[in-house]
């Protein structure tokens, strides 16, 4: 069993650094942008505001204890093009999140993905990134 | 809004080894597959919804589309709902200026003078390549100031209502829900006038189908663009509103500030706006102070300060 988790650990951080999205090294200051973690939690609350949306949930880790999350995404406006609405997720919802999370090791992260209790996945806005492709840029 | 925790004191040092061991227990956590226990969960997961921005009456955005054939532009008329797409977020963002983003391009090296580049070193932007921690920024809009001009262009830039009558015309900005004014009945900008956020604004038909404005008398405390690109007194910015064709208009900003930069410079070169449904509803965008204060309480301070600092 411990090989197995060992194995399984390894992989599952290897996929998700391979798996993140291209982050500028100038992004936000706050987040550890190396690194990314899914979670699998009961929601507690979820704020549909400005400055940014944060998803409150209940995580168990191993030992029984309930880890109180805060997972943020961007403000209604932005999140609104991902489609992500006020109901996308409720109170009790059982949900996993995918997270950048924040250097200081606090429960805080910002959301990268979310599973929703009927398997539909959500997909956050990462960290604002640098300015990209000139091809997509409007004429320069 | 990218509004930054405000009540923090303290400097973040790194905490890797932290991190990592809150990563091990959770990731152990997702290791063993779920267990399906109906048909409905072995079922592959459905596709998450199109993308689509809507009003909250259920009416849709309408993207600016490249090559689209669309009827005339109708002559000295630029009214109507705009939206310059998500791109516009993107490229408006945490570079600045999307005609001169601060990448390190020598291209996109913004003609500062001596006294530009001190004012511009005494910003201290919360994104971006000159970025400091969240407790270090001194950006004013981070702590709810207005944007003012020309940030209300160079940043956020959203929906825009555009309202046309016989003396001036009306911008409706969705970013911070504010307005301006721009006279067209032939009066100057005023000489030396007492500062606004804002600005003075005059403007006038260079052609059928351009609108040019002109704008002064910017208070000093206002940003050019997110990453802090300075201003004095003396700038003066020029906007020119192009009606491509009756759905497109494409906008053009220049700075020109002699005290700041050796030579005026174009910092938005014909973003298009693409006109929307006049029956389509903005949204709101508030940075109100007690929003900011649950946010710094949920995320932004914890997200500064380590456990029980």
């Amino acid at each position: 069993m411990k090989g197995k988790f060992g194995m399984a650990l390894a992989l599952g951080i290897g996929i998700s650094i391979l798996s993140l999205p291209l982050l500028a090294h100038h992004g936000n200051a706050a987040y550890d942008t190396g690194k990314n973690i899914t979670l699998k939690g009961t929601v507690t609350q979820w704020i549909w505001a400005n400055p940014h949306c944060v998803l409150r949930l209940d995580v168990t880790d191993d030992h029984g204890q309930v880890v109180q999350w805060a997972a943020e995404t961007e403000n209604p406006s932005s999140m609104i093009h991902f489609g992500w609405t006020k109901q996308s997720l409720k109170t009790g919802d059982q949900v996993t999140v995918t997270v950048l999370p924040v250097k200081t090791g606090n429960p805080v992260g910002r959301i990268l993905e979310v599973v929703l209790p009927d398997g539909q996945k959500l997909v956050g806005r990462a960290l604002p990134t640098e300015y990209s492709k000139p091809e997509d840029s409007p004429k320069q | 809004m990218e509004i930054i925790p405000t009540l923090l004191k303290r400097f973040v040092a790194l905490e890797v080894v932290l991190a990592l061991l809150i990563i091990s227990p959770l990731t152990r956590c997702q290791t063993a597959p779920p267990q399906s226990e109906t048909a409905k969960d072995q079922k592959a997961a459905p596709a998450g919804p199109e993308p689509v921005d809507a009003d909250a009456w259920g009416q849709p955005i309408i993207a600016p589309e490249k090559g689209r054939k669309a009827a005339p532009a109708p002559r000295h008329d630029i009214s109507g709902i705009w939206d310059p797409g998500m791109r516009a977020i993107e490229v408006l963002g945490v570079l600045g200026a999307s005609a001169m983003p601060e990448d390190g391009k020598p291209e996109h090296q913004v003609p500062y003078t001596a006294l530009g580049l001190e004012a511009l070193n005494r910003s201290k932007p919360s994104n971006g390549p000159r970025s400091v921690l969240p407790a270090e920024t001194n950006d004013p809009v981070v702590y709810c100031d207005p944007q003012g001009m020309p940030r209300e262009d160079l940043y956020e830039l959203r929906t825009t209502q555009i309202l046309q009558a016989p003396q001036r015309v009306v911008f409706l900005y969705q970013f911070a829900k504010v307005w301006r004014v721009v006279w067209m009945d032939g009066r100057d900008l005023p000489k030396d006038p007492e500062p606004r956020w804002y600005g003075y604004s005059v403007g006038k038909w260079v052609d059928d189908y351009t609108f040019v404005v002109q704008t002064t008398g910017v208070d000093e405390r206002t940003w050019v663009d997110r990453v802090g690109r300075p201003h004095s007194s003396d700038l003066r910015i020029e906007e020119r509103f192009h009606r491509v064709d009756h759905d497109t208009l494409e906008f053009t900003v220049t700075i020109d500030d002699p005290k700041m930069y050796t030579k005026p410079w174009v910092a938005i070169d014909r973003l298009p706006f693409r006109l929307q449904s006049p029956k389509f509803d903005v949204r709101e965008m508030i940075c109100s102070p007690t929003d900011v204060a649950e946010y710094n309480k949920l995320v932004g301070t914890p997200a500064t300060k380590k456990h029980g600092q």
